[in-house]
């Protein structure tokens, strides 16, 4: 599976366990708009970090949290490509 | 007192008619008169007969439990001004400078009687897990304030513990067998849990207490399935629906209550209606000599139980301004019952908001197939921290995936979003401390 997969069905497993409404996920959706609130981010993370063994916000001191959903998935494929 | 009664280990056996007819250090204890004595010995047992031995003729007895660190004995002898060691192996004991080493040899002396008149201070350790430990300064009177006055029952009861009788838990047992004039079976050193149920079942044993992890794992070993007590007491820490559920489904026959006890506050209360927490009718007025109350969500006791002071440590206050010593745990009043959160030192803040791992941890218990769990913090780089948990099944075929999303769907029915843990790991096992608590290190 690819990480941009394993991102979508991390995201929507999360969602379904904090009774969240997912918006349809487009790369050009804002992350706050995408009916997740912090914590739902929190687990999501987290969950990532153990399926992919690593954590692209814990890893490095300057990156800056993403905005779309587009640029969540490149931060996870940058990170993958330093790893 | 009945000659009936002993005091046994499996290796050593002693009456205690024989004990009370000549002591149990011999000769040698005059050397030990008004003194300040750490009790270092290797057994439990041992330790049982120095306290007979030693109450009203040492100016203080200073109880070390068998964990506590070498390093630490420094400032235990100098904060209890400890003069003279009762221990199994003097060498081990030379270079801390006490003038007074006595190698504890069990053989009772009828020639040497126990007489004692002074009023003996009971030192013992806190079981804080960071910095030098606390010594809470008790006497007898105080300690055995919460046990019932001496009844002749029959059969009369056969106690044991899985605390070390060196822990206030264990210490209460080992005062309620005495008291009673009933029989203790005690554990050894490093002895298998499977060993020492079997030396319980043999020994008819009817009263046993220890903490809510001790009799997890009871409940989780092959060798309780032929032990059953009829007296099931919890304390130490929180007692949770889940725990004591399964040890009703366990000893259908038994009488199963929790106490709430610390080794600063004493012995608070007892709860025996089958059910987590207790009634808030508890704080309305003072019940069998204790009082109740909750200043900011803690709560706090007072009552002629209480330590006095902390050994050596007159910086340290053990009794607040209003005279209670505050427990530091944390409670939650739900349609007139108190429930205990956590510890207020122990809490996880997930993005500014506040969890107690034991809160969590109580809802997750009441599934039927976990034996226990441990909740606990995990660095998240968006809040802070979020909560995960560590789970022990009761039954190691069951669909571990299943019984997860079953636990998630409890953990939605009862608990905040926050509070649910992000992820739960099944693990065969959850390390215990030396003194019968799950581990939390986090803290």
């Amino acid at each position: 599976m690819s990480a941009r997969l394993m991102i979508i069905s991390a995201i929507e497993q999360v969602a379904k366990e904090q009774n969240k409404v997912l918006r349809p996920l487009t790369d050009d959706m804002e992350l706050l708009d995408s009916g997740l609130d912090s914590l739902c981010f929190a687990i999501l993370v987290a969950r990532l970090e153990d399926k992919l063994g690593y954590d692209p916000f814990t890893a490095s001191d300057d990156i800056e949290f993403p905005v779309t959903l587009g640029e969540f998935f490149a931060v996870y494929e940058n990170a993958r490509r330093a790893a | 007192m009945p000659a009936s009664s002993v005091l046994s280990d499996g290796n050593l056996e002693i009456s205690l008619s024989e004990v009370y007819r000549g002591s149990p250090l011999g000769p040698g204890r005059r050397n030990l008169a008004g003194k300040s004595v750490l009790i270092a010995v290797f057994t439990q047992i041992e330790a049982a007969l120095c306290l007979i031995d030693l109450d009203g003729h040492a100016r203080r007895l200073v109880l070390v439990p068998p964990d506590v660190r070498t390093e630490a004995l420094s400032a235990i002898i100098r904060d209890a001004e400890v003069d003279a060691i009762v221990c199994t192996d003097p060498q081990s004991y030379q270079h801390l400078g006490v003038p007074s080493l006595f190698r504890c040899h069990v053989k009772c002396d009828p020639n040497v009687p126990l007489d004692g008149r002074c009023r003996t201070e009971w030192l013992m350790l806190t079981s804080g897990t960071t910095g030098d430990p606390k010594i809470a300064v008790h006497t007898l009177a105080g300690l055995s304030g919460a046990i019932p006055q001496y009844q002749h029952t029959t059969p009369r009861p056969v106690w044991a513990t899985f605390y070390d009788i060196r822990r206030y838990g264990g210490l209460q047992i080992f005062l309620r067998a005495m008291f009673g004039g009933a029989s203790l079976i005690l554990s050894r050193p490093g002895e298998a849990l499977a060993d020492h149920l079997a030396r319980l079942e043999a020994a008819k044993v009817t009263h046993v207490s220890g903490t809510p992890t001790h009799w997890r794992r009871t409940l989780m070993s092959a060798a309780s399935n032929h032990f059953h007590p009829s007296y099931v007491r919890l304390s130490g820490e929180i007692v949770d629906q889940g725990v004591l559920d399964a040890l009703r489904a366990a000893h259908p026959g038994a009488s199963i209550g929790h106490a709430y006890a610390s080794t600063e506050a004493g012995v608070g209360f007892d709860v025996d209606d089958g059910l987590e927490g207790f009634p808030a009718s508890y704080l309305d007025a003072p019940r069998n000599g204790v009082e109740i109350r909750l200043v900011d969500g803690a709560l706090r006791l007072r009552s002629g139980r209480m330590a006095s002071a902390y050994a050596g440590r007159p910086d340290l206050d053990l009794i607040g301004d209003d005279g209670f010593v505050d427990t530091g745990d944390m409670v939650e009043i739900r349609q007139g019952r108190c429930f205990f959160v956590g510890r207020r030192g122990g809490i996880i803040n997930v993005g500014g908001l506040k969890v107690h791992p034991e809160e969590i941890e109580s809802v997750i218990n009441r599934h039927d197939a976990v034996r226990q769990s441990r909740v606990k913090p995990r660095k998240s780089p968006i809040l802070g921290a979020i909560v995960v948990a560590d789970i022990v099944l009761s039954r190691s075929d069951d669909d571990a995936d299943a019984i997860k999303q079953d636990i998630l769907a409890l953990c939605r029915a009862y608990l905040p979003n926050h509070k649910i843990p992000a992820l739960l790991n099944v693990v065969t096992s959850i390390e215990m401390t030396a003194g019968g608590k799950v581990s939390r290190q986090h803290a």
